[in-house]
């Protein structure tokens, strides 16, 4: 299944294949002028600001995505951006995207279905080639791809993707009204999720391993107290099985070691996230979380690409954080190719 | 073994609110000019069983082309379809 779905599909095909040139390789066979003065790598709050800085100073750049808003789009309530007291992550991103439209003539938009495959130098500036073959080429990159949620890595999980499995309770929760479901996880995205969908579905079961819930108290207590909503701590999920869609899970009890089947209809992972660099491992410097390690002006280790947002090493991993750093990365670029004939 | 489809001359998308792919494939068919019925799974259970009969999953958008099943936002596929 190839095919785009929600934000979860990224997590669906973790495959991406490394950049096969570093930053001292030779420049590609693409001899001619660059098409866009930046392609930006990233359609979320840092590749949506970066897009309309660039534009505001005639730069033109081609955003290639796999959706629109990124994580921020996941999110249910937002209410620490400035200028909203509470927000859904759906409306905010229609913000971003409406106030990004106005600059069409300077943004193009390409939703790219199975991702970047690799980027590489050339006299010009950088060539971009994706997975479907199509080579794009600019002067400049931003890379501000995010990052993807993270995998269990257990048995099921990738055969029940969209069957039962999905990484975004927001997004999917409502497919689940009725049913019973287990999210897997310990944290705020777990206690998110669970508060999320607790009115929709018919019951919660929250797989956690380790010993206690961890997180924003006030969620804590709220997940505590919901009437469908139970808590399996040091518990580990083994495998997810059903026929057509999800049936259920095996979860073993890590202090008494037994098994047990757990009958659902959904299981929503949230045991966090990665950031998106797979395509970028041997192309720019990367810390031990595999972020991209930039400077101050936003610039990564090779000299024209620049970095924004969660999938840097940045220290706070916030939509307002990753708007900013957007601005930051789009002004730097700026500068720099007006200093470059 | 192929299963025979369903012949029909209708689109339907099946989609939930919160769906940011759903309204490209709306705004894909809008610019194409086609007539398409929208429907929100999360409104109608029934039409959730519907859509997950005909495609075999629950991620959204769902697209009967008619007869034709998409899963997601699929440009090329969604290309050929109107092409033929």
């Amino acid at each position: 299944m190839e095919a785009v779905l929600e934000p979860t599909t990224d997590a669906k095909n973790p495959d991406r294949v490394m950049a096969d040139v570093d930053s001292s390789a030779s420049p590609s066979a693409d001899q001619g002028p660059a098409k866009y003065d930046v392609i930006i790598i990233g359609g979320g709050p840092a590749g949506m600001t970066a897009a309309i800085y660039l534009a505001r100073k005639k730069l033109k750049s081609l955003m290639l995505t796999k959706d629109i808003g990124g994580q921020a789009a996941w999110s249910s309530d937002v209410e620490n951006y400035l200028g909203f007291s509470m927000i859904t992550g759906t409306d905010l991103t229609k913000h971003f995207q409406d106030h990004m439209l106005k600059f069409s003539d300077e943004i193009t938009m390409q939703l790219i279905v199975d991702g970047v495959h690799g980027i590489t130098k050339s006299p010009t500036g950088f060539s971009v080639e994706l997975k479907d073959g199509k080579t794009e080429s600019a002067r400049a990159i931003i890379i501000a791809s995010g990052k993807i949620p993270k995998k269990l890595g257990i048995d099921g999980e990738d055969e029940f993707m969209n069957r039962g499995v999905t990484y975004c309770a927001w997004c999917d929760g409502p497919l689940f009204k009725g049913k019973s479901i287990a999210i897997i996880g310990g944290g705020n995205s777990t206690l998110d999720a669970a508060l999320n969908v607790e009115k929709i579905v018919k019951d919660i079961t929250i797989v956690n391993s380790t010993d206690a819930l961890h997180g924003d108290e006030v969620m804590i207590e709220k997940v505590k107290v919901a009437q469908n909503i139970r808590i399996l701590n040091h518990a580990q999920v083994l495998s997810i099985s059903g026929d057509k869609l999800v049936r259920g899970v095996t979860v073993r009890d890590e202090q008494t070691g037994t098994d047990k089947e757990l009958a659902v209809d959904g299981v929503f992972i949230e045991i966090g996230s990665v950031p998106a660099t797979d395509y970028l491992a041997n192309l720019v410097q990367l810390n031990e979380e595999q972020e991209i390690v930039i400077d101050k002006r936003n610039m990564s280790s090779v000299e024209g690409i620049f970095a924004a947002g969660d999938v840097t090493d940045v220290s706070e991993k916030q939509i307002i954080v990753a708007a900013g750093e957007g601005s930051k990365a789009a002004i730097q670029c700026s500068k720099w190719l007006s200093a470059r004939p | 073994m192929t299963e025979a489809k369903q012949k029909s001359d209708k689109v339907i998308v099946y989609t939930t609110p919160t769906c940011v792919f759903c309204k490209h494939v709306k705004s894909y068919l809008d610019d194409k000019g086609i007539d398409y019925d929208m429907i929100d799974v999360l409104a109608d259970a029934s039409k959730a069983q519907e859509m997950i009969d005909k495609s075999g999953q629950m991620g959204v958008p769902v697209t009967d082309f008619k007869g034709t099943i998409i899963v997601g936002f699929d440009k090329p596929k969604l290309d050929a379809l109107v092409a033929a």
